[in-house]
């Protein structure tokens, strides 16, 4: 079994979001990076998993992004992937980034794909839709559980109102989110070993950007909070129902 | 040249989610001088022609069972053939599940841009620009889309459609449905409640609620505002409520009209999945809870003593006894 476990570096979750360049750039100076917690938590944590269940196992990791990523990229190793290939480009189209791993996963031949839902900088949702979809290949999107059952996997999904179960031959093409897996801490030995755990870093194949980004902005600041007094809830309903206009 | 507009059905009924979706690709196609065509797969019990309503001149069917379990692969393959058909510049997606399974796919078979999580009309004056969410609700990205046909996806409760009198003309697509690769074996849904990424208004709670046997304080006062109940990350990691409850960085991102968190401190995560909400009420004991500096209205009391209280004067505005 060979899995492909697609990552992506995204500021940490308290990093305070600013732009420069006349808002057209992410103000990346002092901004610690981690790993997309989507693709950590669930995609390559459930993906270790299954390794523990069968050692013949490979996990195999890809990014695209300029050196900067490989502290994460090792992160990812000392958690538990064998080995890693990094595609140095830099860009944040979903297509661009897709069609680079999709070269990859084409070369690699591999029965599972796992993205995370979705990066929590710029929220595509994307990567494993075209990623499918440039492969020919089934896609089940925001996975909750995932197991094997011979050359199948059988995989609940959350869909609108509810969840379902699909049973699918591999290869296949999943994006993971709450409930494949949970949280790891990578121990002493995952840190020291994944120093010498191969990173290939590979030029990116030629590919046109379908889209790009013109400019950022910050929501306007909030007003500020009008409280009320914890004796007086009525004035809070006649708030949000006379000036809010909510209920 | 049109705007089609894709309309995702749960259980014979187009989805709310959908509708709004059906509204912004009509302003699309008035802004851009265009027809808005609609698709809508699977069994349906709701009148299409209704759908003029929101500006929808024609819509194009698939009465056909299969299509009633979205299968990406399919889908993506019959809305590309409709979108060709038609001759469509802009395909308008409502970013919901359904949406981020397709949107992707469909955007590689047309060689077409893709913007998810848009949060308002496209700005057509100088190129085609649209303006979406980014950093989990803490900025906006306005993203130009470079290719000749363009896929919008938006954010649910993003856009207030304005009704009008007109019905829509529908025509059945003569559509190949493939054999999904994916077999669904089992569906499970929650009837009865009002789902969460759909919702106007959610009521929230947090670990401040102590134990899961004092959530009726939150699903009384959500019964009574017809809302949808979520729960903050701790509550649904010590197993208090489900995990699809869960809002917030690593759980469900929502955008209803009033967000009502009650013993929730607003941690900068659960922040980044509720800021994009309209109004925002915290309930919290603690005056220096950093949700506070997030919401519209607050009242720094018990949770305890407050919520009975705010339940009361909900009925009495509602008159119910």
């Amino acid at each position: 079994m060979k899995i492909l476990v697609c990552i992506s570096k995204t500021p940490d979750t308290t990093a305070k979001i600013a732009f420069v360049d006349n808002n057209t750039k992410f103000a990346a100076d002092a901004i610690q990076w981690i790993i997309n917690p989507y693709d950590e938590w669930y995609a390559l944590v459930r993906a270790i998993e299954l390794k523990e269940a069968d050692v013949t196992t490979a996990i195999h990791l890809v990014t695209v992004g300029t050196a900067d990523t490989d502290p994460i990229i090792r992160k990812a190793l000392a958690l538990g992937g064998d080995e890693a290939i990094r595609i140095n480009a830099d860009s944040h189209d979903s297509y661009y980034i897709a069609s680079q791993i999709a070269a990859i996963a084409k070369e690699g031949i591999y029965d599972l794909i796992f993205t995370g839902k979705e990066t929590i900088d710029y929220n595509g949702s994307s990567i494993g839709g075209m990623v499918a979809e440039l492969l020919d290949l089934p896609y089940v999107s925001l996975a909750t559980k995932f197991t094997l059952e011979g050359t199948s996997a059988i995989i609940i999904r959350e869909i609108e109102g509810g969840e379902e179960t699909d049973k699918v031959q591999l290869p296949v093409v999943v994006s993971c989110q709450k409930g494949m897996a949970e949280q790891r801490i990578p121990n002493m030995k995952g840190i020291m070993g994944a120093r010498s755990k191969p990173l290939k870093v590979v030029e990116p194949a030629a590919v046109e950007a379908f889209t790009s980004i013109a400019s950022f902005d910050l929501p306007p600041a909030k007003a500020g909070v009008k409280l009320v007094s914890a004796d007086n809830p009525e004035e809070l309903v006649r708030l949000l129902h006379e000036e809010a206009k909510v209920i | 040249m049109s705007v089609l507009i894709f309309l995702d059905q749960a259980n014979g009924q187009i989805k709310k989610s959908s509708l709004e979706a059906a509204g912004y690709g009509a302003a699309i196609a008035k802004q851009t001088g265009s027809a808005a065509e609609a698709i809508v797969l699977g069994t349906v019990s709701d009148d299409l022609n209704e759908l003029g309503h929101y500006g929808v001149t024609k819509v194009h069917t698939v009465k056909n069972d299969a299509l009633n379990n979205v299968d990406a692969q399919v889908f993506t393959k019959i809305i590309a053939d409709a979108a060709t058909a038609i001759g469509a510049t802009v395909i308008v997606f409502s970013n919901n599940f359904n949406g981020k399974a397709i949107a992707p796919r469909l955007s590689v078979r047309l060689k077409a841009g893709l913007v998810s999580g848009a949060v308002s009309l496209p700005d057509t004056s100088n190129g085609f620009i649209v303006k979406k969410n980014v950093f989990s609700g803490k900025a906006f990205a306005n993203v130009a889309i470079n290719t000749a046909i363009k896929i919008i996806s938006l954010n649910p409760n993003s856009f207030t459609v304005s009704l009008t009198n007109a019905t829509a003309e529908v025509v059945e697509f003569a559509a190949t449905v493939d054999t999904a690769k994916v077999q669904v074996t089992d569906t499970n849904k929650i009837v009865g409640e009002v789902p969460l990424s759909e919702a106007e208004i959610v009521v929230s709670g947090g670990r401040g609620l102590k134990g899961p046997e004092n959530w009726a304080l939150v699903t009384d006062l959500a019964k009574l505002l017809g809302a949808a109940t979520a729960c903050s990350r701790p509550v649904a990691d010590i197993g208090w409520r489900q995990h699809h409850e869960h809002v917030g960085q690593t759980g469900l991102a929502i955008a209803p009209n009033l967000y009502f968190a009650i013993g929730i401190s607003g941690a900068i995560q659960h922040l980044a999945g509720v800021n994009r909400s309209k109004t925002i009420v915290v309930i919290n004991k603690d005056p220096e809870a950093p949700f506070f500096k997030a919401a519209d209205y607050g009242i720094v009391g018990d949770a305890f003593e407050v919520m009975p209280k705010v339940i009361e004067a909900v009925k009495k505005m509602k008159g119910v006894a």
